[in-house]
């Protein structure tokens, strides 16, 4: 079964459209990248989509109310709204420190979210 | 009066890489004056990643970036005066500042080096017909609101310009649970990045309206929607096209502007191109000893540069200290065809380092266009560019011995040409 999917390359200002065919999930063909760093982006964004999230937390006697937050690396695309609804359900105290361990495993991707900011006790 | 060798005004990215560039030129005599409770300047409001890949060679957020340079600012144990607001500065580099502990404090600076950022476009400089109703919030504030406050603005948005902030936000709103209807941008392509409009909007399929405007605001104590239409190519909004889309929140992002009170009080001449100081190589402004840096001095979107630059402002503030003399001859910087500006204006052949960056911004979009370089009229630069847009710093690089083989050489143009 063939499929095809349209993107833009994010590799430079040009930002090529793209279109990739697929066959059973296997590339056969991507056509409109003007060079071959948008092949590389188009096969990986087609296959395996990751971004990293940043957001906030509260933290409880903290000098500032929100902690933010980040993936400690990219998540799968489609995970992304599953981390955020777990996100909501986390508080953290202060102190928080830069690069802190608030969750080992957000969401069963096995990619542990980190504080971003320090943030005192008031 | 207080007595400084160098004194730093603003601590965000460029303060902290200027005084950190100081101190590592020798220079010990330093004081930054920061009118916030925290160093960092507005990155500590931008907490999503992208940042810092040419300084450290990974992806930082904002916070996390400027907790660097806070932290190097430390280590060298530098003086920063927090919550103190710098009021007024004279051309004899008198710096005047007040905070709650000290009173008004007066300081005498050998070097001043102006680090005070930049600050968002008004509603007011838009001129949208309709009341003024709650919900309409330029694009920076409401990041502070939802990043540091934890307060959402409202759950049905519409942003219009797509600056990076508004492409940004659109997708921080949309995470935290809000409806984003759509970015309209008036010009017919947009001014940020294409990593945001791919991954901020197309992501989350809002659509992106090229060449759409917002005409009227409706709504009399809160917004209650807003008439979107298309513009013509002079972007003036082509009757019929109109179409009434309902929100609660307007959001505004429609560029940034120097803030540059401090450096105009002082006498420093003002680009009317940059809305920032026109400076040399050094980034000395036209106000011997003041010199400038970062979004003070031209908007920048990548806060690399922002720390590259400023570290080029604290080693040249700190020969100026020294009574560093920059020789009789200057060049001047001109803007050809398709050029809007340049950042320096003008070079001292005899200060300049071996490599003097030239950065500038394209009038427009070009594609498959050259960026071509002229001394006094030989053409000595002529590089193929696949695309050129002003929503992305371009440079030139001008090694010395351009500058040196060259006596008498009066002017360096920078231009774009078709073929
Ligand atoms: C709302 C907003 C969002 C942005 N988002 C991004 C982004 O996502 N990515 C990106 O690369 N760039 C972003 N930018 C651009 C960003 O500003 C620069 O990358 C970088 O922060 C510029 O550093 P700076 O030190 O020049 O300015 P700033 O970070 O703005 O620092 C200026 C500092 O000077 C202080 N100050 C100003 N006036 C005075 C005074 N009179 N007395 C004492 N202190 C004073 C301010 O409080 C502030 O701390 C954003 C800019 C704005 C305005
Ligand atoms: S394919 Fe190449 S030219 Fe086209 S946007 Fe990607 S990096 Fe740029």
């Amino acid at each position: 079964m063939s499929e095809k999917k349209e993107l833009t390359c994010i590799g430079c200002p040009m930002g090529c459209q793209m279109e990739v065919t697929m066959e059973n999930g296997v590339i056969r063909s991507i056509s409109g990248a003007t060079c071959k760093k948008g092949e590389i982006y188009a096969a990986k964004e087609v296959v395996d989509p990751r971004r990293i999230i940043t957001s906030i937390i509260p933290v409880d006697g903290g000098i500032y109310a929100m902690a933010p937050v980040k993936t400690a690396t990219d998540i799968p695309k489609d995970a992304i709204r599953r981390c955020m609804e777990c996100l909501k359900t986390i508080r953290v105290g202060a102190p928080v420190s830069i690069g802190q361990v608030i969750v080992a495993d957000l969401g069963g991707t096995g990619v542990a979210l980190i504080a971003t900011r320090d943030i005192p006790k008031r | 009066m207080i007595e400084k060798n160098l004194v730093i005004i603003g601590g965000g990215p460029a303060g902290l890489a200027a005084a950190v560039a100081a101190v590592d030129e020798g220079e010990r005599d330093i004081l930054i004056l920061e009118r916030d409770a925290v160093l960092g300047g507005i990155l500590n409001q931008c907490i999503h990643n992208g940042f810092g890949l040419h300084t450290f060679k990974e992806e930082l957020t904002g916070p996390e970036y400027s907790a660097r340079y806070v932290r190097q600012v430390e280590e060298r144990k530098i003086e920063a005066k927090l919550d103190t607001m710098v009021i007024d500065l004279s051309k004899e580099r008198v710096v005047t500042a007040i905070n709650e502990t000290d009173g008004l404090i007066q300081i005498q600076a050998k070097a001043v080096i102006l680090a005070m950022g930049c600050r968002e476009r008004p509603r007011g400089a838009l001129n949208i017909p309709g009341a003024r109703p709650a919900g309409i919030f330029s694009a920076g504030t409401a990041q502070r609101f939802v990043n540091i406050e934890g307060y959402m603005p409202g759950r049905e948005i519409v942003i219009l310009g797509s600056g990076d902030i508004g492409l940004i936000m659109a997708r921080r709103l949309t995470l935290e649970g809000a409806k984003v209807r759509m970015v309209c941008e008036i010009m017919p392509y947009s001014g940020g990045l294409k990593r945001n409009i791919v991954q901020c909007l197309d992501d989350y399929g809002i659509p992106l309206r090229l060449s759409h405007t917002v005409t009227k605001i409706h709504g009399k104590d809160r917004v209650e929607g807003v008439s979107v239409a298309a513009v013509d190519e002079n972007r003036l909004p082509i009757p019929g096209t109109e179409e009434f889309v309902p929100c609660d929140t307007l959001l505004l992002s429609v560029g940034l502007i120097p803030e540059n009170e401090l450096s105009r009080k002082a006498g420093v001449a003002i680009s009317q191109k940059t809305q920032g100081a026109v400076v040399d190589e050094s980034l000395e402004t036209s106000v011997p000893g003041i010199f400038a840096a970062g979004n003070v001095l031209h908007v920048h979107d990548l806060v690399d540069h922002v720390s590259t630059e400023a570290e080029l402002a604290g080693k040249n503030a700190v020969r100026f200290i020294r009574g560093l003399d920059k020789g009789p001859a200057v060049v001047m910087v001109e803007t050809g065809f398709g050029v809007r500006y340049t950042v320096p204006s003008t070079i001292h052949p005899a200060a300049a380092t071996s490599i003097t960056t030239i950065r500038f911004r394209t009038d427009n979009v070009y594609k498959d266009a050259y960026l071509t370089v002229l001394l006094d009229g030989e053409r000595v630069q002529h590089l193929k560019k696949r695309i050129l847009t002003p929503g992305e710093m371009e440079e030139v690089l001008i090694p010395a011995k351009w500058l040196l083989t060259r006596p008498g050489l009066q002017k360096i143009t920078i231009r774009v040409d078709k073929e």
